[in-house]
Formats: C-alpha cells, structure tokens, sequence
C-alpha cells in the first residue's frame, strides 16, 4: 500500500500555489484568445514553392495594411496559418489572393478561411463561459443529490482546481484558446468529477464497514484499492489522446493537449484534493450515517 | 448477475449483427447499401462554407414607420382630432396633439380593439407601445412586435436567400433560420464562397425612375451616384416601376451594340404601366437604380407596350448572369450581413478525414494491446466489447444519419480510451472479491454487484458534461458532444450486455479454474 496520505499537506501547498500562479497568469497575461472569440480572419495556406517561408510571407502581407498580422508554419514547412483582426472588410480576402498571387505567383492553395465578426465572437464568448458555468453547477447539483456536502465540495475544488490550472498553463504557455478548447474543458470537468466519484464511492464503502479507521487512513486505503483502476483508465485515455495529438492532425492538437493536460490534473487532484477535503472536514461513520437515517 | 437466459443471448446477438450490418453500410457505395443511410460528413471533412447572415432590419423599421405615420394621420383626421409635428426619430414615431385629446388618443393606442394597433392576445402585447413625453408623444415598437416583425422579414428573407443559392445550383445546402434574424447556410463542397456571397450581399431592390430636370436636392427628389462611384444625378422619389413586377430576367448579347446586356419581361400590371409611362415621356431620361445606385439611365426613345426591355450598364457575361439571377429571385426584405464564415476546402477535409482515422486506428490499437497484455483472457473479453461498441457507436450514427465531425472523431477516439473503464472497474472488483472469496462465481456476481453504482455515477457525470455542449455548442463541437454522449450508452451496452455475457459464459465454463483473473 502505497502512503498517499504522508503527502497531503505537501501538495495540498503545491494544489494552492498552482491556482495561484495560475490566476496570476489569467489576470495579468491573460489568455490567447482564437478568433472564435476575439474576432477577425483565419487562413490556412499550402504552398507548392518551399521557397516561400514565413519571413517573406509576413513581409508581403505587412505591406496591405492588415494591422497586426500573425504568420506561422502549421504542422509542415509548406503550410501557413495567418491571423489578423479584421475591421470589417468584406473582400479582405480576395485582396489577399490577388496580392499573393501577384508577388509569389500562382502557388498557394487557400485550405481553410475563417471570418468570425466581432458580434460573433462575443456571443460565442459568452456561451462558451456559460456552458463550462452551467456544467460545474450541474456536477454540483448531481454530487450533492449522491453524496453529502462534504464530498461535493471535495469534488468542486477538484473540479475548480483542474479548470483553473489546465487554463494557466495554457496561458503560461500562450496557446490559442478556441472553440475546442472549450469542449475539451467541458470534458475535463467530466472525467475529473468520474475519478474523483469513482474514488468517493469506495471512501463511503469503508465508511460504513469499519468505524474505528480514522479519515486519515481511510481516505488512503480507498485511493489504494481504486488506485489500479484509476491508473489503467488514466493510461487507456491518455493512449487515445496521445494518438490524436500525435496523428489526428494539427487542428486537434490544441483540443488534445488541453484534454492530456486535464487527465492529468484530473487524476492527480481526485487523489489530492477531492481525499483531503474529506480529511480537514474531518469527515466520520457518523456524517454518511446520518445521511442514511433520513432516506 | 452472470444468468443469461437463452432468449436473452439470441437478442443480445442479433442486435450486434444488426449493428454492424449497418455500420458496414457506410463502406459501400451508393448502389450497393443495404439500406438508404449513411453518416453525413461535416463540412470540416468534406469541405464546404458555412455563412451566417444576420438581416439588418433597420430599413424595415424605418419603412414600417413611415406607414404607421400616414395611417396615424388619416385615421385621427376621421375622429377629427389633429396630430402634428408627426415625424420619425431613432426608429421611434414623434407627434403632438393638442391637451384635451390627448388621453383620447393614448387610450386609442391602448385599446384593444385598436384599428391602428393591433394587439396579439397570444402574447397580451400590442404592436406599439405609446409613451406620454409631456409636450409630445412617441410611438415605438413593443418587443412583441419587434419579434413579429423580424420573423416576418426572416421568413421572406429566407426565401429569397434559398431561391438564390438553388438558381447557382450548389449541392444540398442546408439554409435555416437562427434566432429570429439570423439565417445560416451550409454549402457543402464549395471552397470558394466568393459569388455566393457577392449574391447574398446584394438585396438587388430594382426601380425604375424618372432622372429629374430640376438639378437640385428638392422635395421628392434625390441625389444618387452611378455604379462607377463617380458620376452623379437627379433621380425623381417616384417609383414607375419595381423588381415586383418582373417576370422573368435572362443575360443577353446585344446583337446591335454587341454588348451583353440583361433582358426582362414584365408581367401585366407591368406592362401596362410601362407602356404607359414610356409612351408619354419620349425623350426623357429613364433610371434603373438597383440598391440606391443607378445601373444606367437610357433615353427613351420609343413607347415600349410589350413589357419586353433590356438593361444594359457595361456588363461583363458574369455580372450580367449574376444581375439577372438576383432580379429573377427577388429583392431582399433588408440588408444582409455575413457576421461568420467558416471555409474548407475539400483537401484539407479530406486529410482531416485520413489523420482522424490513422489516430483512431492507432490509439484503438494501443488501447486494445495494452488491455490485452494487463487481463489476457478477460483483456479479450474488453477488446471484443470495445469493437463491437465502436461498431453500435458508428451502427446509431448511421441511423440517426448524424453528422460527423472532426472533434466528433476525437470524440470516438475518446470514447475508445474512456468505454474501458467500466470494464476495468468490474475487473478490479472481481480482483478484490476474490481474495476474500473462493468462489468464482459468488465473487464474480459480487464484483458486478459492487462497481455498479461507480460506474453509472461515472457514465452520468461525463454524459451531463456532453449533454451541456450538445445545446451550448456549435458546429463541429456538437458532432464531438454527439460521438461522445452516444458514445456513453453504446458503453453502457457493451459492457453490460456483451461483455458479461461473454464473461459469464467463460467463468461457467471454468469457474472450478483459481486465479481465473
């Protein structure tokens, strides 16, 4: 048996520092924002002629007027993602067909143009915040009808925990947060709350069947008898997710990476927060007890 | 737990054969399917445009304004009470009337019978709400009828939008209404959306004008400017004639002046008053003002009775076409705006299709060696479920001819890694029982017995998640809420039906067998 529970005021420090690094990092850098909800054009570009690179890409398109333009290879060297904040001009991207085209000759292929106008964005801002409020409010509801307050405020931090980090880091590191990036939270929080409940469900077992074990230890051996299943479900959808990082292609790396990112989390903090809330509300026999005399 | 009756096998069997039988569908051509469906492709993997428009109702605001204004005034002058100062401000009805009417006239507003504003009992709203400013009143559009309004130029809007896009002929567009003045369109297989949205930019509002002799901003005249943006003229506010009244437009090559040129027939009412008009006004100079510009301004040179004429306007074979098939389908109620657009093109689709596929093979096959290698034969037991989930997965999305996305593959992809955990969960319990119980088949029951409550809190946690992005999402990501929320019960299925069935029949065969897992 491994002791988990020597550990819990170690990372329970590190649990809180991470959240405060994080939210340093939301408020003052804030996120990167994709033009799902900052507005503005996308274009994903293939050249035939890998003589033509960023620098000299960037270069052409600073001369239009575009603002502030961001140039990048996506996935291979012959392939672009340019970004810019578009002020509502309908035949941008005619203009830039005709102005590559005139400076590089024929050799581009548009593969994928997007244009999300400023209204847009911001509804699908606000729906995307919406969504991830209204999905921990219903975790919420769903682990306070299936366990006492306890447990549900153990799986909330949890939960808040995760979001809150996987979002730093991604702000840390400066990755475009989009439409996918929601979804993959939203997914996040799913599979954070199934560990974490999967976990919780074994603590209420032992609750009732030894009443003499303090919280402490009883916390540790419920990781321990769950810990096989929790590491071989962490690994099996860690080996999907990683195969889609790897092979599903550059539009689905930010999506997986967020979801590796959540796993992770996810199974550290079902362990380390979801258990020590339980322990430093001293939870015992006697809070499921009488929870079951009133049903 | 581990009784199966023989009936209970039969189903559970021929619903996997079933399944498959239909999921297998989607490998066939066309000709070949056993039954008619197949999952659709996204326009992310089939590539295509996704346009939202969002109608500018302002202009019908402002129309529907002036309106009320002169119904206002006839119908008070009947009840001979004098309404003055009437004009329109910030889309709202200004006018005044004098003290001791003044309530007769709110209360006229606000009755229910009212001529002049009807009322909705549906929604116990008027269509204009009257406010009391002190020396004035205002009139302005209730929220009902603001609603009622919008969904009425939606409608209209909607109609000229899909006549439109079917007179270019694209393949199986999807055009629907989103709230109430928003209409999105899907162009599956267009990579270059460039005419159809120079076509839905127009509301091609074709009028007929007198260009006026007087050379000044007067009265019922006013100034507008060629196509050109440089030349100018007086156009008189009086309409002759409307795109409402043509029948039929077609691009043309001018044989006499070989240019192209745009040929219209007009029908009755049009035709008269075409006639009419051109006959008693030979010499004049005739406007055709599409969109608050004129196109052209010939001279007539002779009455025209058969409501035949052409536009000319240095048109190009293109913008000729192009002009003839907005006038053909229809003006626009209001301005359209494209607020979203989302193109792919059809080789990105279809490498999203190749690297969605390659990571589901390849993260199906890592998942399926590495339970292999942790429970054997229980491992086989898993990976048998496992395929035959992803084969009631694909088996209900094709009945359901759902769309498929890209984040709906990673969804499957997923699915993949997460549908395990039930299984994993049961085992480890079996594990756990065992070492207390002896006999394999008590531990067995006991073991699903146990996990159950785990593994459904488990399964229902992630489906609300799902269930949250099926309503809040858009597009691709609700092919990934879809993938994954089915995902969770064809689980659920595989687990409790295939696999412990599967289970069962092993453990009964060998239960005399120690450490069977």
């Amino acid at each position: 048996m491994i002791a988990f529970n020597k550990y819990y005021n170690k990372f329970n420090i590190l649990s809180i520092s991470l959240v405060v690094i994080s939210l340093f990092f939301l408020v003052f850098k804030g996120l990167n924002f994709g033009i799902d909800f900052k507005g503005g054009t996308l274009i994903e570009l293939r050249s035939n002629d890998n003589k033509i690179n960023v620098t000299s890409l960037r270069d052409n398109l600073k001369q239009m007027n575009l603002g502030d333009v961001s140039v990048k290879n996506f996935g291979n060297e012959t392939d672009f993602l340019i970004k810019f904040e578009n002020d509502n001009n309908k035949n941008i991207i005619e203009e830039i067909k005709i102005n590559l085209d005139k400076s590089f000759g024929n050799n581009f292929n548009f593969r994928r143009v997007e244009n999300v106008g400023p209204k847009v964005s911001a509804e699908l801002l606000k729906s995307g915040i919406i969504a991830i409020s209204v999905a921990l409010f219903l975790m919420l509801i769903y682990i306070w009808i299936r366990f006492e307050w306890q447990f549900s405020l153990g799986a909330i931090l949890a939960l808040f925990h995760d979001v809150i980090v996987t979002l730093g880091l991604f702000s840390l590191l400066g990755l475009e947060i989009n439409l996918s990036i929601i979804a993959a939270v939203l997914t996040i929080v799913g599979y954070s709350m199934n560990d974490t409940v999967v976990i919780f469900d074994r603590v209420r077992e032992n609750l009732r069947k030894y009443s003499d074990i303090k919280i402490f230890e009883l916390t540790n051996i419920s990781i321990n008898e769950t810990l096989s299943r929790t590491l071989i479900t962490s690994i099996t959808t860690l080996l999907a997710l990683l195969s889609i990082f790897f092979f599903g292609g550059e539009i689905l790396k930010g999506f997986s990476l967020a979801m590796i990112f959540g796993v992770v989390f996810g199974t550290y903090s079902s362990i380390y927060i979801a258990n020590t809330v339980l322990v430093r509300l001293n939870v015992s026999q006697k809070t499921i007890l009488k929870e079951d005399e009133k049903v | 737990m581990l009784y199966f009756s023989k009936l209970r096998i039969i189903l559970i069997s021929l619903i996997c054969i079933f399944f498959i039988f239909i999921a297998s569908n989607n490998l066939f051509s066309p000709n070949n399917r056993f039954i008619e469906k197949k999952i659709n492709l996204g326009l992310d993997l089939q590539g295509g445009s996704y346009l939202l428009l969002e109608i500018d109702n302002s202009p019908v605001i402002d129309q529907k304004l002036q309106n009320t204004t002169s119904l206002i005034k006839t119908f008070f002058k009947s009840k001979n009470i004098k309404i003055g100062n009437l004009n329109i401000k910030n889309q709202k009805i200004i006018f005044t009337v004098e003290d001791q009417f003044k309530k007769n006239v709110i209360d006229e507003f606000n009755d229910e019978n009212s001529e002049i504003n009807p009322y909705y009992p549906r929604f116990k709203s008027h269509k204009f709400d009257i406010k009391d400013l002190g020396n004035s009143l205002e009139l302005s559009f209730s929220n009902q009828g603001l609603v009622e309004l919008k969904t009425s130029s939606q409608d209209q809007a909607l109609e000229i939008v899909r006549r439109r896009i079917d007179e270019i002929g694209t393949n199986e567009p999807n055009i629907l209404k989103r709230g109430n003045d928003r209409i999105l369109v899907e162009l599956p297989g267009l990579d270059d959306p460039k005419r159809i949205k120079s076509l839905l930019g127009k509301t091609a509002n074709l009028t007929f004008r007198f260009v006026s002799n007087n050379n000044e901003d007067s009265f019922g005249v006013e100034k507008l400017k060629y196509e050109n943006d440089l030349d100018e003229d007086f156009v008189s506010k009086r309409i002759i004639l409307s795109g409402d009244n043509l029948l039929d437009a077609q691009p043309r090559m001018d044989n006499q002046t070989n240019e192209t040129v745009v040929s219209f027939t007009l029908d009755r009412v049009g035709a008269k008053r075409f006639g009419k008009a051109t006959s008693v006004n030979i010499g004049r100079q005739l406007a055709i003002v599409l969109d608050g510009k004129i196109i052209s301004a010939p001279v007539i040179r002779d009455t025209i009775p058969s409501g035949n004429g052409q536009i000319s306007g240095g048109f190009t074979f293109q913008s000729a076409t192009d002009l003839a098939l907005l006038l053909r389908s229809g003006a626009l109620p209001a301005p359209l705006e494209i607020i979203e657009e989302r193109t792919v093109g059809p080789d990105l689709g279809q490498d999203s299709i190749n690297a969605g596929m390659i990571a589901l093979i390849i993260g199906f096959l890592l998942v399926i060696v590495f339970i292999f290698i942790k429970y054997k034969i229980f491992g086989l037991i898993t990976n048998t479920a496992l395929v035959l989930n992803l084969f009631l997965l694909i088996g209900i999305l094709t009945i359901f001819e759902a769309t498929l996305t890209l984040p709906g593959i990673a969804g499957i992809i997923l699915t993949v890694g997460m549908a395990v955990d039930a299984n994993v969960l049961i085992f480890e319990r079996i594990k756990e029982e065992l070492k207390n119980e002896k006999n394999n088949l008590i531990a067995f029951d006991s073991g699903y017995t146990k996990s159950r409550t785990a593994i459904l809190d488990a399964n229902i946690t992630t489906l609300l998640a799902a269930i949250i992005l099926f309503f809040m999402g858009s597009g691709p990501i609700k092919g990934f809420s879809l993938t994954l929320g089915i995902g969770i019960f064809t689980t659920l299925f595989s687990v409790y039906f295939i696999a412990r069935l599967l289970t069962a029949l092993y453990v009964s065969k060998n239960k005399e067998k120690e450490e069977l897992i």
